[in-house]
């Protein structure tokens, strides 16, 4: 069983030209969605998402000041519920109504992942953009295992997940809806059945498949009206095979390699799955200061043959003022995997600048990778105020492609770590061989030396003597 | 044969004696001072002396007071002797270890030609507009007009005036001791108007003992360079109400210009947040005789934490937060009704919290609910609302409202709500809290560094600490010389310098670094030498006691 994958807290602040919304989104609306997908394997995946939007009284300056973009990673944060508490504060209806409901801390976190998203941009109010809204996006994606924690039953309900049910729609709420995925199960068909029946189903292309969604809209009275509560259900009839679930056109993976506490070399493996089609994937990676990167190392393999980026921008570290910063524009071929290697160096810190547990490693953060990815179905452009929120997680920019960005695992480096108690032994050490020195030095010095009458002999010399008498040779 | 080895053993032993002694000697007069210059830590000489010093400061609060006569104010012989100054002095008994004198300076001259047409108009407003043109007051200062007693200027039956700006008057007396009676009324105007035992007794809430100033006074926001005031409205019934407020406009036209009034006393940032579902943590008690509910006197103290938790205002900021609540109850609370000690509803249906903010309660019209159904939209009446949080502001400042001497006429403030000695006062409160800070700060960082010798003081922190004590020193002058508004600027900088000094954080490096671990570390250094150096020096010592007894003896 995966442990639960490390939480990516990102704080996007996107300056670009964003929203090509032209009609004039309301003043301080407030949409909520919850989209439940079971997966065959047993596993339900629910994400939450939160799109907040008020007027602001900034104007829109020509272009971005590129001096002004950042990008920070904290690569590894420790999950609990304080990650979730002023996550919360920042929701409307907080957790008293609507699908905040949901949100009970000790169901979230004891999930196989958890994901946690922060998003605020500005939007375009005009075709013009002369004035600008501001959007605040919180998703929350968990992935629960029915599974194992249903004694081998696959169903599930919302109280068994979130041991809560929905009573009330948040009354500040423009749109406040729950998704059920139930692609592929036909309504009729003996597979699965989702209570209480959906008033209405919803179709689309997303991630570049065609998928049909049960839809619970909760400001429609008779929703929730009819037992005070909504729990939502799903029974499998027959149990669904358990069949490889499809792989994605683009994945990766990354990992580090080497041996010793010298060198190393960094790894991201890109698969592109697609049968046919070859498309470029831009990857972004910053790295420590710590490992000093060789970047006449970098090399790219597809196929067996070296792979040529495009494009590659590479700004050196600093030391402890800022990381590397590696970009670069790689086409993948169809159907392939593409090895991007590097090599690196590990430095030495500073004796205060080791963390309380140093031999634990040091994180490095996850390298990103942004594609538009090929759709194999052909997908209608959409209005965005009017599609669902999850739908604007994958924009598609044109009918026959989506977009994506992944992140990859976060790797755990060592560094050489120097014995803490070092300082005091090489004092010690020294003090006892300069100790001794001085001993012998002094007593060279301060001792009065002065010759030995010899005596007239020892034990040995009487011994001996014993001996020459009996075989009657002359005595010493 | 003997002769020479004998001779040659004592040459031997003579010289095994010189170089133990030699060793001896290197080892106390170079080893042991080198060693203990490498070894030590750095610690930047500090003013200690200055700084115990500053405990026993006088200061002396100077307020320098025009008194300015009109014709006829006085006997015409006793406006001969004019201009001459009177300086009146007096202790302002607290319980602290700084002694604070309060001393009038009161300059006595005629009035010149303008100020006496000023006077002799028909209205106060007329001649405190034309008064005010020529020159600008400093800080701290005051000017009292002394009128001839029957002027028309005042009404019959009052005394006194004291007006928004720097400014007051007083009515003259027709007698033989008329400076001794008009002086005592220009001190009490003067009082009024300036230091009271009461402004300097709050401003040193802190630093009292508990017992004499005990916490029901009311104490004010602690001096900082900055404040942040953030109105709250919290709204626990999202579904019967849907209040609205102009926040922005109510702050630009009743907020600004009390803050921008009370600028010199430090920067203000405003913001507004409107929270749902946030409840009181109290829940109201129901009153059938009124058919209304209340919050009683005493459970008013458990009604902020809960609130407290969702404001999440001061996590952003460095300085003190000062927030404001409305409180719209909810419909199955409402309406709600804040009662006092004896059970009695209070007026504004609002209460604060010193030194955290205020909360007001907000009733939505009753008549609201019979018209429409659910939510039921609410305009809130910001000038009602901003009337309360105003008064409250002035309150959390600690600008009370003036004990007047009898018979005095005061009109009130002008528009922004401040009047200009009010700020005056809040300063020389701020420079005096400021300075006992600073004081405080300061002593306790040199008693803690004296107290652990591990701590290395370098010379930024040390710098600081010497920029400290020389603001404390500039700050007390000009409070002595009356110069408030450099005084006050002084006493930010002293306490601004000290903390920076006081939690500098290369004070903690080595706090946790003790001796006994030093010592354990250079035992194998010091043991081995020391025991030959010590052996053989106790031995020379003993064969020198020996030789000289013996010749002793032979005599």
């Amino acid at each position: 069983m995966a442990a639960a994958l490390p939480l990516v807290l990102l704080v996007l602040l996107l300056l670009g030209p964003v929203g090509r919304g032209h009609a004039e989104p309301p003043r301080d609306s407030l949409r909520e969605e919850l989209v439940i997908t079971p997966l065959p394997s047993g596993d339900v995946a629910a994400t939450f998402q939160f799109r907040t939007r008020w007027d602001s009284e900034l104007q829109r300056e020509e272009g971005t000041d590129h001096n002004f973009l950042r990008y920070a990673v904290l690569p590894r944060e420790v999950v609990c519920t304080e990650n979730l508490t002023p996550w919360k504060k920042l929701l409307p209806c907080s957790s008293k109504a609507g699908l905040s409901v949901l949100l009970k801390a000790d169901r979230l976190f004891h999930t196989s992942y958890h994901s946690q998203a922060v998003h605020i941009r500005p939007v375009c109010r005009n075709a013009r953009c002369t004035s600008v809204s501001w959007e605040l996006r919180q998703t929350l994606s968990v992935v629960f295992d029915a599974f194992v924690t249903g004694q081998g039953k696959k169903d599930w309900s919302l109280f068994r997940m979130f041991s809560r049910t929905l009573t009330e729609p948040c009354p500040l709420a423009s749109e406040s809806r729950v998704y059920v995925d139930i692609t592929g199960y036909n309504q009729d068909n003996e597979t699965l059945e989702v209570t209480p029946p959906p008033t209405t189903t919803y179709q689309d292309v997303i991630l570049g498949a065609r998928k049909t969604y049960a839809v619970y809209d909760l400001l429609d009275t008779a929703v929730i009206n009819n037992s005070r509560n909504l729990n939502l259900q799903l029974k499998w009839k027959s149990p669904p095979e358990s069949e490889a679930p499809p792989v994605p056109f683009l994945h990766a993976q990354r990992y580090v390699s080497g041996y010793g506490l010298q060198n190393g070399k960094l790894n991201t493996l890109l698969y592109n799955t697609h049968p046919h089609r070859a498309f470029p994937v831009l990857l972004l990676d910053t790295v420590p200061w710590h490992l000093r990167l060789y970047v006449h190392t970098l090399t790219i393999t597809s196929k067996g043959k070296d792979n040529k980026p495009s494009y590659v921008h590479y700004q050196p570290a600093q030391d402890r003022l800022q990381p590397h910063l590696l970009e670069m524009l790689i086409q993948l071929p169809a159907n392939s995997a593409t090895k991007v290697s590097i090599q690196f160096e590990r430095a030495l810190l500073k004796w205060t600048e080791y963390t309380p547990d140093p031999n634990h490693g040091f994180y490095v953060s996850p390298s990103v990778i942004s594609a538009l990815v090929p759709s194999t179905v052909a997908a209608k452009p959409v209005d965005w105020e009017e599609s669902p929120l999850f739908k604007s997680l994958y924009p598609v920019s044109d009918s026959s492609s989506y977009f994506v960005r992944l992140y990859t695992e976060p790797l755990l480096v060592n560094l050489p770590t120097p014995d803490f108690s070092m300082p005091y032994n090489v004092i010690c050490l020294t003090c006892t061989v300069v100790a001794v020195c001085y001993g012998s030095f002094y007593n060279l010095l301060t001792r009065t030396f002065h010759i030995e009458e010899p005596s007239t002999g020892g034990l040995a010399k009487r011994l001996a003597n014993l001996i020459r008498r009996a075989r009657g040779v002359p005595p010493l | 044969m003997a002769a020479p080895g004998a001779a040659a053993t004592d040459l031997e032993v003579v010289r095994g004696k010189r170089a133990a002694l030699f060793f001896a000697a290197v080892a106390i007069v170079l080893g042991l001072p080198l060693w203990w210059k490498t070894t030590e830590t750095y610690r930047a000489p500090l003013p200690y002396s200055e700084i115990s010093g500053l405990n026993a400061l006088q200061l002396r609060l100077m307020v320098p007071v025009t008194v300015v006569f009109t014709r006829e104010s006085v006997p015409s012989d006793d406006q001969e002797k004019l201009p001459f100054t009177v300086v009146h002095e007096r202790e302002i008994p607290l319980k602290y270890k700084m002694k604070i004198k309060c001393r009038f300076q009161k300059a006595y001259r005629r009035a010149l030609d303008h100020e006496e047409e000023a006077l002799s108009l028909g209205s106060m407003q007329e001649a405190e507009t034309m008064l005010a043109e020529p020159q600008e007051q400093a800080e701290g200062s005051l000017t009292v007009y002394v009128i001839p007693e029957h002027s028309s200027l005042l009404p019959q039956d009052m005394m006194s005036y004291i007006g928004p700006e720097r400014t007051a008057v007083v009515r003259g007396i027709m007698h033989r001791e008329a400076f001794n009676i008009v002086g005592r009324r220009v001190i009490q105007v003067a009082q009024a108007m300036s230091l009271t035992e009461d402004v300097l007794a709050a401003a040193l809430a802190d630093h009292l003992p508990e017992d004499k100033w005990s916490s029901d006074k009311r104490r004010p926001l602690k001096s900082s360079l900055g404040y942040e005031i953030t109105f709250s409205l919290l709204n626990p019934d999202p579904k019967s109400h849907d209040v609205h407020w102009d926040i922005e406009g109510a702050v630009r036209r009743y907020v600004q210009p009390f803050l921008s009034a009370l600028s010199a006393a430090g920067n203000f940032s405003v913001d507004s947040q409107i929270l749902y579902y946030a409840v009181l943590g109290v829940n109201p008690r129901f009153d059938p005789a009124s058919s209304s509910y209340y919050l009683a006197a005493h459970s008013l103290p458990h009604v902020i934490n809960p609130v407290e938790s969702r404001l999440g205002s001061s996590a952003a900021s460095l300085y003190p937060v000062l927030n404001f609540l409305l409180y719209v109850p909810e419909l199955a609370h409402s309406p709600l009704y804040i009662q006092d000690k004896d059970g009695a509803p209070v007026a504004t249906n609002a209460f604060h919290s010193p030194r955290w903010g205020g909360i007001m309660v907000y009733n939505v019209d009753p008549k609201a609910y019979n018209a429409s159904k659910l939510p039921v939209r609410v305009e809130v009446d910001m000038e009602q609302v901003m009337e309360v949080f105003l008064a409250q502001l002035r309150l959390l400042f600690g600008i009370a409202q003036p004990q007047l001497p009898v018979k005095c006429l005061f009109p009130g403030p002008k528009s922004e709500g401040l009047t200009t000695w009010e700020l005056d006062r809040l300063l020389w409160a701020r420079s005096v809290e400021n300075l006992a800070t600073a004081t405080t700060t300061l002593t306790s960082l040199a008693q803690l560094l004296g107290k652990i010798s591990n701590i290395v003081i370098k010379d930024d922190v040390a710098s600081e600490v010497y920029r400290a004590v020389a603001a404390v020193q500039k700050a007390a002058e000009e409070l002595a010389s009356g110069h408030l508004a450099s005084a006050f600027t002084a006493s930010q900088e002293a306490v601004t310098s000290s903390e920076r000094a006081f939690f500098d954080p290369s004070l903690l490096h080595l706090l946790y670094f003790p001796d006994d671990q030093k010592f354990a570390i250079y035992i194998p250094l010091f043991l081995p030498m020391a025991v030959p150096i010590l052996l053989s020096l106790v031995k020379i010592f003993l064969e020198t006691r020996k030789s000289w007894k013996k010749p002793e003896k032979i005599d």
